[in-house]
């Protein structure tokens, strides 16, 4: 029975978007109508998986026949019934829906701490996760360790929160740890919030246990007996796993009254959060629990001294506290062994935008932002140039092609105006206009400042304003100087790490692609062609065949000409819709 | 105690102090908008930035605890650039129709935009428009003036204990309002009107009564009920077209609707300013000595031939104790009766 094949099914949120269950059903299907004859069924396991990384190439598939493994890529119900045919029963894999040597490539160069169990295991089940080690490390710390060995371990570790703060694991533990009160909270934010991240999304639908082992010790390590998980309610498949999850953990004694036999008491309670953006800050977060309006409030007094009800409480990132039980099984110096001297460890990346490999991926600390996005994502279309690419989401900068080659930590980033961040990070090609890229983070934070804080309730809209202005072909010679000012004024007043963090995508794109804003301003041009109003189209007399084919997808009627003579495009008329740019097979439509 | 330099003076303030009022106890003026002392700080208007030495951002000194041997300094021209651009970005969204609003003279946005001589605005761009739909009685609510302080949200939870409005919305459109948005239905004590730092809440009776000029404050006691309150009324022309409080009596500023809005009373001609004697079932105009005559004497004969118990006197909530006190000792003792009772009970 040792050696049954093993199928795992990538059903994470991307998996299932790309036809997972469908997959899965089909499988199922195919092994009872084999199971009939040769009562595969028992002999083979059947799983669904958390997130793989590669989402582009999902439904990624892993079969394991006599130990060995090959992963399918792009997979979908009709191709199920030859795989087990060939593969599952023969043997035989079937070559030409294998991976290719960009999978491979893409993960060459990671090294998986966090995501190592991640698509392995099955989610949704407790075996699975104890199978790989799985609360092992709560056993550790219960039973041989103190709250102060635990602590110590985290500190040597060098683990900081990977919510973007970067602050010390261990340090804040500490503090906590030191407040004598007899109620204490932890707290996992799962409020996963920047536009293109979705970490901690796939960590928990992927391992929730690893998150819930991390706060059960991080409750013992503080003194906490009750935690939260304040996880968005637009996260359905994690909050169901999740919860599935806290199921079976107190089931087996990992949470409850005398966890594993001891005289430890510690539950969880999930959180949904409503929507809100800002709840991803701790103050505010610690306000929607209590039930009030989510707004952040000044700090200090920090949360770790007064927090959840007035109580020390620590509020850790779920890729922060998915770290914890590998550190304390694998050891403080095996972490440290990854990463930089300042920034340890391994960080989850959500790679996405116009990138060929676009996933998940879990990088050492102080890997080269080159070998990000050439060696791991495989780069960009041969015929587009690389922009830059967007770190830390909406408080985040552009890191422009120039500096491709700068390490990926906390320090190096933010000398260069960008963040670490959650891990977000938007790969630009020549086809984005950067006022555009400023103007879109702009909206969502203008959408999503709480209103509590002056400079960022006005001050941001009024920035908007000025960039859809520019991007309008409206921009005023002064705007470049007001827009900076203006940021540098709400960088320094805001209340909360909202405020103060959204002119970045601004001051990073003026700073590295000021000839940009220029030209939209001066020339009233958008040199990568997309701010609509800036656009003109023509049709380029010398490639065009008079095919008609942009006559007869033209919305506005503006396109004349007769057949197999050239066409003319009435700017009059234009609506600027790019319908014809698209339409046309000749290159013989111009924009600019 | 904890001593501290704010602008190179040393304060001492007790343990828990914030820095705001630190500075003010030191006579130190720091702006603010959405600060009240007696409300939960809210660090939301950010006027009241400081600097303290060794902390690299500028805090809110109205949420910030002075310590021991911090250097703070109120007053710097990255402060004062700072708050400028706050006081502008403020004016950007509001109708700056000073020459109208009831509050003109008394309003804190008004008075700060004169401190920081903006006249015109570098962020000048869309403004919150909102139609006044709230058909309550007392309460105008122009929420365009609104600047989101937050005080009318604190003030109705904490000190009155009502929560009738809250925060809504977000971004730019984040506004304070009743519950969906609904008419105000609350017990109307005025104090959100009160703690407004501009002309967004006003009393809808105050309207084109006058402002600040040519009013007489006249300080007295609110007739209603034996709380006592002090009121101050503004009278202009000799007619009260505003209630106010001062913070610095017994009911430290804080009044309930009938203080606030019930004057309404003082100058209708269903008044009755004269005592009336009814006469062959007729009220005819008499003298307060004519009538108390009146009242003694008949009293008296009423109690020699029938009895003092076919006397009862009925006393007044608006009367203070001591009042009712001397009226339930002058009906026992002088007329020799228990018939007394009060309208409370009614």
């Amino acid at each position: 029975m040792k050696n049954k094949p093993i199928i795992r099914i990538c059903m994470g949120t991307g998996g299932i978007a790309a036809g997972g269950t469908e997959v899965m059903k089909a499988f199922k299907k195919q092994l009872k109508r084999k199971g009939i004859k040769a009562d595969v069924k028992k002999h083979c396991l059947l799983h669904k998986v958390g997130c793989r990384g590669l989402c582009a190439k999902d439904v990624l598939v892993d079969i394991i026949v006599n130990k060995v493994k090959s992963t399918y890529q792009f997979i979908q119900p009709d191709m199920v019934q030859r795989i087990v045919d060939e593969h599952v029963i023969n043997n035989v894999p079937v070559q030409d829906w294998l991976v290719t040597d960009d999978y491979h490539q893409f993960h060459n160069k990671q090294i998986k701490v966090v995501l190592s169990d991640c698509g392995t295991i099955d989610p949704e089940e407790i075996s699975s996760y104890r199978a790989v080690g799985g609360y092992d490390a709560l056993k550790q710390v219960l039973e041989t360790g103190s709250p102060g060995d635990t602590i110590k371990t985290l500190k040597e570790s060098g683990l900081r929160g990977r919510g973007g703060a970067g602050f010390p694991t261990g340090m804040k533990w500490e503090f906590c740890k030191n407040q004598s009160s007899p109620e204490k909270y932890i707290i996992c934010n799962a409020d996963e919030g920047d536009p293109g991240a979705f970490m901690d999304r796939s960590i928990i639908e992927g391992n929730p246990h690893a998150v819930i082992e991390g706060m059960v010790i991080g409750a013992y390590a503080i003194g906490a007996h009750k935690g939260y998980v304040y996880i968005r309610a637009e996260y359905p498949l994690a909050v169901e796993r999740l919860r599935k999850a806290l199921t079976h953990a107190r089931k087996l004694k990992f949470l409850g009254k005398n966890i594993l036999g001891k005289k430890f008491n510690f539950d969880i309670k999930v959180k949904l959060g409503a929507g809100a953006f800002v709840c991803g800050e701790e103050t505010a977060l610690i306000a929607s629990i209590e039930g009030y309006r989510g707004m952040p409030r000044a700090k200090p007094p920090f949360p770790v001294y007064r927090g959840l009800w007035g109580n020390p409480t620590v509020i850790n990132n779920v890729e922060t506290l998915a770290n914890v039980s590998y550190i304390i099984r694998n050891g403080a110096e095996w972490f440290a062994s990854f990463g930089t001297e300042k920034s340890k460890g391994t960080k989850v990346f959500a790679l996405t935008g116009k990138i060929r490999n676009s996933g998940l991926i879990e990088v050492p600390m102080g890997i080269s932002l080159r070998e990000i996005i050439y060696d791991i994502g495989g780069g960009i279309d041969k015929d587009v140039a690389f922009k830059a690419v967007q770190t830390g989401g909406p408080s985040g900068g552009c890191i422009p092609a120039s500096l491709l080659n700068i390490n990926v930590d906390y320090e190096s980033l933010a000398q260069v105006g960008s963040i670490v961040g959650s891990g977000g990070m938007v790969v630009l090609d020549e086809n984005d206009c950067m006022v555009n890229i400023a103007k879109f983070f702009l909206q969502f934070t203008q959408a999503e400042s709480c209103g509590k804080c002056i400079p960022c309730r006005i001050g941001t809209k009024r920035l908007l304003e000025i960039l859809e202005r520019i991007t309008a072909g409206d921009g005023r010679d002064e705007d470049l100087e007001l827009l900076m000012n203006l940021s540098y004024d709400i960088k320094a007043s805001s209340l909360c790490g909202l405020g103060q963090t959204a002119p970045n995508p601004i001051l990073s794109t003026i700073k590295y692609f000021r000839e940009e804003y220029e030209a939209h301003i001066k020339k009233k041009k958008c040199p990568a062609g997309v701010c609509r109003d800036l656009l003109d189209y023509a049709v380029l007399a010398e490639f065009c065949t008079g095919c008609g084919a942009c006559k007869r997808v033209c919305p506005a009627g503006a396109v004349s000409g007769e057949r197999k003579q050239v066409h003319r495009i009435d700017p009059e008329l234009c609506v600027k819709c790019g319908a014809c740019f698209e339409a046309c097979k000749f290159k013989a439509i111009g924009k600019g | 105690m904890v001593n501290l330099t704010i602008d190179g003076i040393t304060v001492s303030v007790p343990e828990g102090t914030t820095i705001l009022d630190a500075a003010r106890s030191a006579d130190i003026s720091v702006p603010t908008l959405c600060h009240h002392p007696k409300l939960t700080p809210f660090g939301g208007c950010r006027l009241c930035i400081v600097n303290i030495k060794g902390v690299p951002r500028p805090v809110t000194s109205c949420t910030t605890p002075a310590e021991d041997g911090m250097e703070v300094t109120t007053r710097s021209s990255t402060l004062e650039r700072l708050r400028r651009t706050l006081v502008e970005l403020l004016l950007s969204d509001h109708p700056n129709d000073c020459m109208v609003c009831e509050q003109a003279g008394n309003c804190t946005l008004q008075e700060l935009a004169y401190f920081y001589g903006i006249r015109e605005n570098r962020f000048a761009g869309e403004r919150r428009v909102y139609t006044k739909t709230d058909n309550n009685p007392f309460l105008e609510r122009d929420m365009e003036k609104c600047i989101l302080c937050g005080k009318c949200v604190r003030v109705c939870d904490e000190i009155q204990g009502v929560g009738a409005v809250d925060f809504t919305y977000r971004g730019f459109s984040a506004k304070i309002c009743p519950p969906f948005e609904k008419d105000l239905e609350c017990e109307f004590c005025g104090q959100c009107v009160t703690v407004c730092p501009t002309g967004a809440l006003t009393g809808k009776m105050w309207r084109q009564k006058g402002r600040q000029q040519g009013i007489r404050k006249v300080h007295t006691v609110c007739p209603y009920c034996g709380c006592g309150c002090n009121l101050t009324l503004h009278v202009r022309d000799n007619e009260v077209i505003r209630v106010s409080s001062r913070e610095d009596t017994i009911n430290e500023g804080w009044l309930c609707p009938k203080g606030s809005f019930g004057y309404g009373f003082i100058a209708n001609s269903d008044r009755l300013t004269k005592p009336l004697i009814r006469e062959k079932g007729k009220l005819r105009e008499t003298t307060w000595e004519k009538a108390l005559e009146y009242i003694a004497s008949n009293s008296l004969k009423i109690k020699e031939n029938y009895g003092p118990d076919a006397i009862g006197g009925l006393a007044s909530a608006r009367c203070s104790n001591e009042e009712n006190y001397v009226f339930q000792k002058f009906m026992r003792a002088v007329i020799g009766t228990n018939n007394v009772d009060h309208c409370a009970r009614l």
